[in-house]
């Protein structure tokens, strides 16, 4: 769910190897001149992408490591280790910890999230009037920034705003409150807003999932007089089940990397806080940038170990309907 | 196959040049000491740099016509030059960035000279941005702190005296609430960091120059009649009396100065940097007006007058002759300080119009003490370890949110819960 915007964590099965492999026989003449530099190439090519990679993710990535064991202030040309020190202080103390209850709210948020991607997939799967129309309106709010979405929902949610004003509009103004200034409501709405935001991507996997299943299927379910909540419950459902589970997976690595949507909004104040959000001001607000790096570390060593045990509970078997 | 071999490695070797690159490589010709060659000045101005600076730099180029003064305006000024400060390459003059600890201070910046022979000329380099008895910057311009208000509404309310209690200053925003449609107070909740800008009048509580440093030696520094208890209990007070907006968490700063240039809001706790931006989103400029914070010592209302951003020069720069000029020059015929109703840094420049008011309520400028030599990072340390945050907005919400009745934290509860983190945080940064 939000902060779902990594298409690295897609199980995209691109055989290259493969391929390279093959070459080999097709191209005889390359071995007949024997040159050394002709078995190079792939690796060559294979230069510009992983230099790129290790200057960008591996190289900051270890600087990152590095900091964590540190007392570094961010700008300060002198760093005194301190070994564990910041990893220590990030588990025994529980200001740190609190803030993961926030991400419970995105997580719960998620599955509704979910259910309706899956409802909204299902139904237009089937041939349904304007069906192209309300993919286009569901998935839109994905393809929008996220800083846009942020002002939006503020003036939608201020006192006095769109959603005030519309309940005001059918006669609710019962339910009108300070969505966002109400301690107990604050993370609902804002966790509202990221399943807004959220729900187009999971709808187009959903969607993308459920059209590869094969036609003829559905026509010999019904010959077999299944309705359509059979045809979701023993074709569709089963058929998707890799999706779910990865869709699974994002939405707890999202939830507690959670960032944007309470940032823009509330700034993490009113008890919104998020641990990116936490991070973020420890490395910037108090020039901790040691601390800050230990508990990126923390993060990533959380969703690892999520992804890890997923991957144990559901594993990666092909689907087979027939 | 070979040439393909070649222009690939090339093609490899450039990407990693252009990704290594931007670490600035020094200009050519080395300091010849002479006020001569380019210049780079960073500012924060960018709604100024194409039109006031440029006449700066016309003066400035005519009195030393050897010199290029190039601008480089940026809008995230503190996150953008504190990431460049790890190169070389963060232009010849510059801001410096809030978040440098002074210890930090020589290995960026080229000191100026001493405390003592400076604090002839210049305000504000007793105290801040100076290290080991040097002095590392000059302060742009100056800002007295308190409170700016729209006139006409505390008049209609029948308020024209300053308060010079906390009680008084409730009692008056109790009187706005009563009498007018404005919303006595605003905290800028939202935004964060209007809401730090309360603990600039540390100092003038006790009219105690070396009262804001005082606190490194304190177990208690939320104790009753301490500064930062008066400042927060009088936030606490006034939003636990419904005084302010009624949902902070949708605030937004831009408009916040229309609504009190059209005097739907009565008064904000700001610099006095705030006043010329408010006149100008007021319909009348002169309904705004600056007020001290409502708390006297002897009968005698105090203001602290600290320096805004400081002028100073990059240690790694090329024309650091010229870069002195410049810094120099700045502060004393650039006429900034003045054009941004702001305190000169100059000890005999003039007052600006726009703290007239406070001649009127006879207020007295604290210029705070420096630290002690070695101590000079000491609160700021604390701070840090004990993530407080005296500057940063988060803990101001939190007690904000406790007196709109949003967290079920009480008063007591909060400050027992910050001296208590204070001692600690001291105890730690003792070891």
């Amino acid at each position: 769910m939000s902060g779902v915007t990594t298409p690295t964590a897609l199980p995209m099965k691109v055989s290259a190897g493969g391929k390279l492999g093959r070459r080999k026989d097709e191209a005889p003449q390359g071995r007949r001149r024997g040159s050394p530099t002709s078995r190079l190439t792939p690796y060559l090519f294979l230069l510009v992408p992983i230099a790129l990679l290790v200057t960008f993710t591996y190289v900051p990535m270890m600087n990152m490591f590095q900091y964590s064991v540190t007392d570094w202030n961010g700008i300060s040309k002198t760093r005194d280790s301190v070994g564990l020190d910041n990893y220590a202080r990030i588990f025994t103390d529980p200001e740190y910890f609190r803030v993961f209850f926030v991400s419970l709210y995105y997580f719960a948020a998620s599955f509704i999230q979910m259910a309706l991607a899956l409802y909204f997939a299902t139904v237009l799967s089937f041939s349904t009037r304007f069906r192209n129309v309300f993919k286009g309106i569901l998935f839109f709010p994905y393809l929008l920034n996220g800083v846009a979405i942020g002002l939006t929902f503020l003036y939608f949610f201020r006192p006095g705003g769109t959603l005030d004003a519309s309940l005001a509009f059918v006669g609710l103004e019962s339910l009108q409150q300070q969505w966002l200034g109400d301690r107990s409501l604050v993370n609902v709405s804002l966790a509202g807003t990221s399943v807004w935001r959220y729900m187009g991507l999971n709808f187009v996997l959903f969607l993308g999932a459920i059209q590869s299943i094969n036609p003829s299927l559905y026509e010999a379910a019904e010959l077999d007089g299944a309705n359509r909540w059979h045809q979701f419950r023993w074709l569709i459902l089963p058929s998707i089940k890799p999706i779910i589970g990865l869709s699974f997976i994002l939405a707890i690595s999202g939830s507690l990397s959670v960032f944007e949507i309470p940032f823009i909004m509330t700034g993490g104040a009113n008890g919104s806080s998020t641990f990116v959000i936490q991070t973020m001001n420890t490395a910037f607000e108090f020039r901790r940038v040691g601390l800050a790096s230990a508990m990126a570390v923390v993060l990533l060593l959380f969703v690892l170990l999520i992804t890890w045990i997923q991957r144990r509970i559901v594993p990666d078997e092909k689907v087979d309907l027939t | 196959m070979k040439k393909r071999t070649v222009a690939l490695v090339a093609a490899g070797t450039t990407l990693l040049a252009a990704c290594g690159g931007g670490g600035g490589e020094p200009e050519a010709g080395g300091d010849t000491g002479e006020i001569a060659g380019d210049i780079t000045v960073l500012t924060n101005r960018t709604d100024i740099v194409d039109t006031v600076f440029q006449g700066y730099k016309e003066q400035f180029e005519s009195e030393y016509p050897d010199v290029t003064v190039t601008f480089e305006a940026i809008t995230d000024f503190e996150g953008e030059v504190t990431t460049r400060m790890s190169t070389a390459d963060y232009g010849d003059v510059l801001l410096i960035p809030n978040s440098v600890a002074p210890a930090d201070l020589p290995d960026f910046f080229e000191p100026l000279g001493s405390v003592e022979e400076l604090s002839e000329t210049y305000r504000f380099v007793t105290s801040e941005q100076n290290f080991g008895g040097d002095v590392y910057g000059i302060a742009i311009t100056g800002n007295a702190n308190g409170l700016v208000y729209n006139k006409r509404v505390w008049e209609e309310a029948g308020v024209t005296d300053a308060p010079a209690t906390p009680e008084e200053f409730l009692d008056a925003l109790q009187a706005i609430a009563d009498s007018t449609d404005a919303i006595p107070l605003y905290t800028n909740y939202a935004d964060g960091w209007p809401l730090s800008q309360w603990n600039s009048n540390r100092g003038a509580i006790k009219a105690d120059p070396e009262a804001p440093h005082q606190i490194a030696y304190s177990d208690t520094p939320w104790a009753q009649d301490e500064e930062l208890n008066v400042i927060d209990s009088l936030l606490f007070d006034a939003v636990e009396a419904g005084l302010t907006e009624p949902d902070p968490v949708t605030t937004n700063w831009e408009e916040s100065k229309v609504l009190m240039g059209e005097g739907k809001v009565a008064t904000m706790a700001l610099g006095s940097w705030a006043i010329t931006q408010m006149q100008e989103a007021a319909s009348d400029g002169a309904d705004i007006g600056y007020l001290p914070f409502p708390y006297q010592v002897d009968g005698t209302f105090h203001s602290v007058a600290n320096g805004d951003y400081k002028n100073a020069v990059n240690v790694n720069s090329d024309n650091k002759a010229a870069a002195l000029a410049w810094l120099y020059w700045f502060a004393d015929e650039s006429g900034y300080a003045a054009d941004q109703g702001g305190i000169s840094p100059r000890l005999d420049g003039p007052t600006p119009d726009t703290l007239a008011d406070f001649d009127t309520f006879g207020v007295e400028f604290v210029e705070l003490a420096p630290a002690p030599v070695g101590e000079e990072s000491l609160v700021n340390d604390i701070d840090a370890e004990g993530q407080i945050g005296l500057f940063s907005p988060e803990y101001k919400q939190r007690i904000v949110d406790a007196a709109r009745g949003a967290s079920g934290e009480t008063k007591e509860q909060i400050f027992d819960d910050l001296n208590a983190r204070w001692a600690k945080a001291r105890a730690a940064v003792a070891d």
